[in-house]
């Protein structure tokens, strides 16, 4: 994909719009995931009081972020781990890799991680000689065909089967070629058996984690697949691969967001596998890694605590804004050209990243609001967006056609007698252009008078 | 590299505070201690037939197999039934465990049984579940000696033992029951139904990378 890792909005939009596949491949978001949630949030009587709950939950956590840390380390170095603080994504990738030399590790199993993706882990180990091998499904598949995720919690959304077949075949070469890969089941099969060789060689094993509990020191992760739990459970090292804004304080407390995070998620009432895991393998103990290690990264997080943007933090990667909204369902997620992409990748990305090269994300939204509706942590999206667009126009961060159409308008606004003249000299030229043919034809042609004239002309 | 200090400082500085006084740490040492809980949904409560019942319907719902047994010397002949019913081969591989390892497995002289951890050519286990959460159809399952992890997540079918007095309502209910046995475990795995993946074309599959099958012998006594 030629336009995956460009930051040229516009430009990816547009052939995102135009392929045919992957259009094919989002419609499958509305029934799958929109229709499932609203499904899921209708059978629990209690769903709206969860999540008012769970964002209390998150705001008291965050606001004592220091001590809910502090404790989940004591509790991680009480139960026989060790917590790495990570200030970057430099010394999160120097922690792993002398993880994984210590180890002697050659291959290195990894869960699905977005924070892995935030720090690029992967190239990271293969250029010091450690094969990274992603078993979530769809992020084997999309390692295979070089791409990043596409979506929070379905990476691969936007690949075809027949393009999974085409993967597959290129990278299985010691299975037979005329082998029948036309079905999903034949597809996961495959995949199943190439992945259970790499899990029983695997020497580290890396996961995310969705939440981090402070009373226990433990690391709780989701998945459908049991890929995170072969991950953690059969190599000599666990790392869990994760950001600072994860803790919560107790078991209840997690209890509480898991009920609201699958339904947001894929609308299941829970998902097949939720793991808590502490420590390293116990004395006794016949499987289970013989080290646990925590990375605890900031590379930006902390900032996030001191203004407007803390509400982002709350977020538990569940996806829902992602499948809600309007601009994602058209384009997908490439087309950000972010590791975060939707509303909340919107947000998240210019403060993880800088704005400069972000300023794009704020724009690609319609303000519609649907994503601050789904959100399981009624995390407020659109007026985080219109935060990262003030700082932008403050910052002259906008190409100079912008801001001379902006000024220009402003300067019309503040003078009546002008502006509603005006207004109706172009509100009857467009209206002319757009019943042309050719390019100005495609406009939305206005009605020739405008709101002003309209309203004295009222009966 | 691992700067503790410095990332702890970063934190307070956004939060614009220094660090918590004796008074607010011990507050928070409070909320933690107090373990309390938020909205318990109303499907998690109720009398214990009520939840033994609803507990099967959520396990079915999930795609996993339950059947009821009387007694715990009927699940030998129960796991026998099971393999023959899939065509799976005859071996079973049985959690340590005495709860499982010690059934009367002399009755089923035609399962290959053998004891301990997976190993990568099991294709069937049997394993003795901690709980199972009414709220959900989930069991919960921990590690120890007695009942390695492995055997939840290799074989091609898992199954599991649980006692219709260990089915609770809530998730809540299980971290209790947790507490009271001291530390925490390893691992506590909580398994709704076998597993799956819609990765490709948001088709669900089952089987991904965990069980296939995944059968609850309920006793019932």
């Amino acid at each position: 994909m030629a336009h995956a890792h460009s930051s040229n909005f516009e430009a990816n939009a547009r052939a995102a719009l135009a392929d045919a596949q992957l259009q094919r491949a989002l419609g499958h978001v509305r029934v799958n995931f929109v229709e499932r949630r609203a499904a899921a949030a209708a059978r629990l009587p209690e769903f709206e009081r969860l999540r008012d709950r769970a964002v209390a939950i998150k705001d008291h956590t965050l606001a004592h972020l220091d001590y809910y840390l502090e404790r989940f380390a004591d509790e991680v170095g009480a139960a026989g781990g060790t917590v790495h603080w990570c200030a970057d994504a430099a010394e999160a990738r120097a922690a792993i890799l002398a993880i994984c030399r210590k180890a002697g590790a050659r291959t290195v199993t990894k869960g699905k991680s977005m924070v892995g993706e935030e720090i690029a882990i992967n190239a990271h180990l293969e250029a010091n000689g450690i094969e990274p091998v992603e078993t979530d499904l769809g992020e084997y598949i999309i390692q295979l065909r070089k791409e990043p995720p596409s979506h929070l919690i379905a990476p691969a959304i936007h690949v075809s089967k027949e393009q999974v077949a085409d993967a597959f075949r290129a990278a299985h070469r010691n299975l037979d070629p005329a082998r029948p890969l036309g079905e999903p089941a034949a597809l996961l099969a495959e995949a199943r058996a190439a992945l259970r060789g790499k899990f029983l060689a695997a020497d580290v094993g890396i996961t995310g984690a969705n939440f981090l509990v402070a009373e226990t020191g433990s690391a709780i992760i989701v998945t459908n697949e049991g890929n995170g739990d072969l991950t953690q459970t059969l190599p000599k090292a666990h790392i869990v691969l994760t950001g600072i804004e994860k803790l919560v304080p107790t078991l209840e407390d997690a209890a509480t967001l898991l009920r609201v995070l699958a339904r947001s998620a894929t609308g299941q009432e829970f998902s097949v596998y939720t793991t808590v895991a502490t420590g390293p393998r116990r004395a006794g103990d016949l499987d289970g890694p013989g080290e646990f290690h925590v990375i605890l990264l900031d590379n930006g997080r902390s900032a996030m605590l001191a203004g407007n943007l803390r509400d982002a933090l709350r977020c538990i990667r569940c996806g829902a804004c992602l499948n809600h909204c309007p601009v994602y369902q058209a384009v997908g997620g490439h087309a950000y050209g972010a590791v975060y992409s939707g509303p909340i990748g919107a947000v998240i990305t210019p403060a993880l990243h800088g704005l400069a090269g972000a300023r794009h994300l704020p724009n690609a939204s319609t303000f519609c609001g649907r994503c601050e509706e789904v959100c399981p942590m009624r995390i407020p999206l659109p007026r985080l967006l219109r935060h990262w667009r003030e700082a932008e126009f403050e910052r002259h961060l906008q190409p100079a056609v912008s801001r001379a159409a902006l000024a220009a308008w402003a300067f019309l606004a503040r003078r009546p007698r002008i502006y509603g003249p005006a207004a109706a000299l172009a509100a009857a030229v467009l209206s002319r252009l757009g019943r042309r043919h050719g390019r100005l034809g495609s406009l939305p042609a206005p009605a020739g008078a405008t709101f002003q004239q309209m309203w004295r002309r009222r009966p | 590299m691992s700067d503790r200090a410095g990332l702890l400082s970063a934190v307070r500085r956004a939060l614009g505070r220094g660090e918590l006084g004796v008074d607010e740490r011990r507050e928070l040492d409070a909320r933690i201690a107090s373990a309390e809980s938020g909205p318990i949904p109303t499907r998690a409560q109720g009398e214990r037939r009520e939840l033994i019942d609803r507990f099967i319907a959520m396990a079915e719902e999930a795609s996993a197999t339950v059947r009821r047994v009387a007694a715990p010397g009927e699940v030998p002949a129960a796991v026998g039934d099971y393999l023959a019913a899939h065509n799976l081969p005859s071996r079973l591989r049985v959690a340590p465990d005495p709860a499982v390892a010690d059934l009367p497995w002399r009755g089923q002289p035609m399962i290959d049984i053998s004891v301990g951890a997976a190993r990568a050519e099991d294709s069937a286990s049997l394993t003795p579940a901690l709980a199972g959460v009414a709220e959900t159809g989930t069991l919960a399952l921990v590690s120890g000696p007695g009942t390695p992890t492995t055997l939840n997540l290799l074989p091609d079918a898992h199954i599991v033992l649980l006692r219709a007095g260990d089915i609770v309502g809530s998730l809540e209910e299980v971290w209790t029951r947790l507490r009271r046995l001291g530390a925490l475990p390893r691992t506590v795995n909580f398994i709704t139904g076998p597993s799956r993946s819609a990765d490709i074309e948001q088709t669900l599959q089952m089987g991904a990378h965990g069980p296939r099958r995944l059968h609850i012998l309920l006793i019932d006594e």
